[in-house]
């Protein structure tokens, strides 16, 4: 039986992701040994229009993007989101809340008309997404878990309860408790709560779980003196595609 | 009229392999005669500087440092220097070693990863360092074993080789342990030799870089004290150097059509910043073994080589090296203290930074109002100040290889490009080669 063949693509993001696949080290021969990499412009020179799994990082930002997505699509047999850009939209996001018009301007001066932007969103608001490797960056073992479940047929396991849980394995002291700010109660767990771990607080780059509890979530914040207006605002720095944060 | 000068050319390279980000080449040329050479950006703009307006201090590293997953290290450390120019905020200096500790684990990272795994096919024969791994398996695990070294280098430090967490302003929020320090330093000891051995096998095959030359001038940090990455003054290989502060005399930031990037220049019509502008200014300052490792190379500077940038990366990764060591024996010898957070005081004001990154001074400029929220950003990307460079290497390269077969031009002219490791993503703002018959 051939390998699976695998093409990676990127839309707007900083290319970490495609960094963290490159950090694997050995472990990405490994990964390799299963699979064929037939397109990865920032890795290769050869290319191929024919792949079974494309990965693709990177929100979309672009007309003249959606249709290399859908082209992607198209002949892609699964498609996986990987890092926030293109699971959730990510930082791309936060000049949906500003006017188009001023941003363009504010960056490029009076050449604004060069350039075209529109709304930044996520892979999954143009196509139809199979899985998604969430954080920003991805982890490394979660990317390797979820690739291999999907060689496997299975569904891959994407964790769909608060970062918290994550955090208390991990054995944190809350950084609520601490008296700094947390999106931890309602961001999805699956990094093992890395950032509070190496001494900073989440900062909800999985994005909100499914049905987050957003009265329950506001209550606790409130309790430690966080304001509704603060963790909006914690939101719409990478999750700002999602209704809650409009 | 020869052959080739009758020459019909058409050159387009979409989307340039083996570089951070989309960037094109297109060359035409007619009757012999080079119509078009250019080179384009197409990455999608990101507005990063307009994106950050109205957020807090405390979140600007943070978000600044997703401008890019290569050098997001540099970008942390640019911002948290502007944010601490513009509060007022002193570092104490074992804050300082450890930041240059941080900033010379990604210089280690970003230059091994070029040269090994995007540089190295160009010079075997190959498409990528796949195949490399079948019939040179030697060579690649060692530059395998080197970025494994210096992502364990950025996690020690940092927390993290992408987005680091560690680092704020005013300090480190966690700290690496003694253990962990002395580890590092034994395995920065094994990588000395382990690069030694790179640079021989890339000098053995040096004669593939072709013998370019085209006078520019060369842009880097300058300091009386060391060999300029974390701090110092701007300066120019033309003479002269300006504060941080007056960073727009000499980047002078222009926009063109074709580019998404926008491009700068200075003295002359472009200028050229990275590992080859900071030897070429720096290089009396380099550590021992580093400048022994350019001598193998016979490079010394003002070198005008534009290629020979990938032969001063691995100069670099030999000086990052060196110096780190000699940095954890600093710290160590101080005696590591876990530091608080010196108290801050939120204010208005003006603060710009100039940070060398691994491809070259990265300028961060914030200003903010009193309750520490961010009202106005530039940011000018070291890519971004090689994009005119490279389009007039490009211009001085292309009629020398006219004569030769089309897929020798384009290589030759993807070569040129990616010996700047160009990080396109970073635009906020960039490459394809196109010929036509």
């Amino acid at each position: 039986m051939s390998k699976p063949r695998v093409a990676i693509f990127d839309f707007a993001g900083c290319e970490g992701d495609q960094l963290q696949i490159v950090n694997l080290e050995e472990a990405v021969l490994d990964v390799l040994g299963q699979v064929e990499i037939v397109t990865w412009r920032e890795a290769m020179k050869e290319q191929s229009d024919h792949y079974d799994i494309a990965l693709v990082e990177g929100s979309i930002t672009r007309k003249s993007d959606e249709e290399r997505i859908k082209a992607i699509r198209g002949k892609a047999g699964i498609l996986v989101a990987i890092g926030a850009c293109a699971t959730i939209g990510g930082i791309n996001c936060m000049k949906n809340f500003q006017d188009e018009k001023f941003v363009r301007r504010y960056v490029y001066g009076d050449k604004a008309h060069w350039y075209n932007t529109y709304a930044a969103r996520p892979v999954s608001a143009v196509v139809s997404v199979d899985a998604n490797v969430h954080g920003c960056p991805i982890n490394r073992e979660e990317f390797v878990q979820v690739l291999k479940a999907l060689l496997q047929g299975k569904k891959p396991f994407i964790p769909n309860y608060p970062m918290c849980v994550d955090c208390k394995k991990a054995g944190n002291v809350c950084v609520l408790l601490k008296g700094q700010f947390c999106m931890g109660p309602v961001t999805r767990a699956g990094c093992g709560a890395c950032c509070i771990t190496e001494g900073a607080y989440c900062s909800g780059c999985r994005g909100l779980v499914d049905d987050p509890n957003m009265d329950a979530a506001r209550a606790l914040l409130g309790r430690f003196g966080i304001s509704a207006g603060e963790a909006l605002g914690q939101i719409r720095l990478y999750d700002g595609y999602r209704e809650e944060a409009r | 009229m020869s052959k080739s000068a009758k020459r019909e050319l058409h050159i387009r390279v979409d989307h340039l392999t083996r570089v951070e980000g989309h960037g094109n080449i297109v060359v035409n040329v007619s009757n012999g005669k080079i119509e078009d050479c250019r080179w384009e950006v197409v990455e999608a703009p990101r507005f990063f500087e307009a994106m950050v307006r109205g957020r807090k201090w405390y979140e600007m590293h943070h978000i600044t440092c997703r401008i890019c997953g290569i050098c997001s290290i540099g970008h942390t450390l640019a911002s948290l220097q502007a944010t601490e120019a513009a509060l007022g905020i002193e570092v104490s200096e074992q804050t300082m070693l450890l930041r240059k500790l941080a900033l010379h684990a990604e210089n280690l990272q970003s230059h091994i990863l070029h040269v090994g795994y995007l540089v190295l096919p160009d010079l075997m024969g190959v498409g990528s360092v796949v195949p490399l791994a079948g019939s040179h398996p030697a060579e690649l695990k060692t530059v395998i074993r080197i970025h494994r070294l210096s992502n364990v280098f950025s996690d020690t430090i940092c927390g993290r080789t992408t987005h680091p967490q560690r680092l704020v302003p005013g300090g480190f929020v966690k700290y690496p342990k003694v253990d962990e320090l002395k580890k590092l330093r034994q395995g920065l000891t094994e990588a000395l030799s382990d690069l030694k051995e790179v640079a021989r096998l890339v000098c053995l095959l040096a004669e593939r870089f072709p013998a370019f030359s085209r006078e520019t001038e060369f842009i880097a940090l300058k300091s009386d004290q060391e060999y300029a990455m974390y701090h110092g003054q701007v300066g120019s290989s033309d003479g002269g150097t300006w504060a941080p502060g007056q960073y727009k005399e000499v980047t002078n930031e222009f926009c063109v059509p074709h580019s998404t990037a926008k491009y700068t220049k200075h003295n002359r019509d472009s200028y050229m910043v990275g590992a080859l502008a900071r030897f070429n200014l720096n290089s009396d300052r380099l550590t021992p073994e580093a400048r022994a490792v350019a001598g193998l190379f016979k490079l010394k500077p003002v070198c005008y080589n534009s290629f020979m940038n990938n032969v001063a990366q691995i100069v670099e990764c030999v000086h990052s090296v060196e110096d780190s060591i000699n940095i954890i024996d600093r710290v160590l010898g101080r005696g590591l203290a876990l530091e608080d957070i010196p108290p801050i005081k939120v204010c208005a004001g003006r603060g710009v930074s100039a940070v060398e990154v691994p491809r070259g001074i990265l300028f961060h400029d914030y200003q903010y109002d009193d309750a520490g929220t961010c009202i106005g950003a530039n940011l000018i990307i070291p890519t971004n100040q090689n994009h005119n460079n490279i389009y007039h290497d490009l211009q001085a390269l292309l009629p020398s290889l006219l004569g030769k077969p089309e897929k020798e031009i384009e290589l030759g002219l993807e070569m040129l490009v990616r010996a700047y490791d160009p990080c396109i993503s970073c635009s906020a703002h960039y490459l394809k080669v196109k010929f036509k018959k």
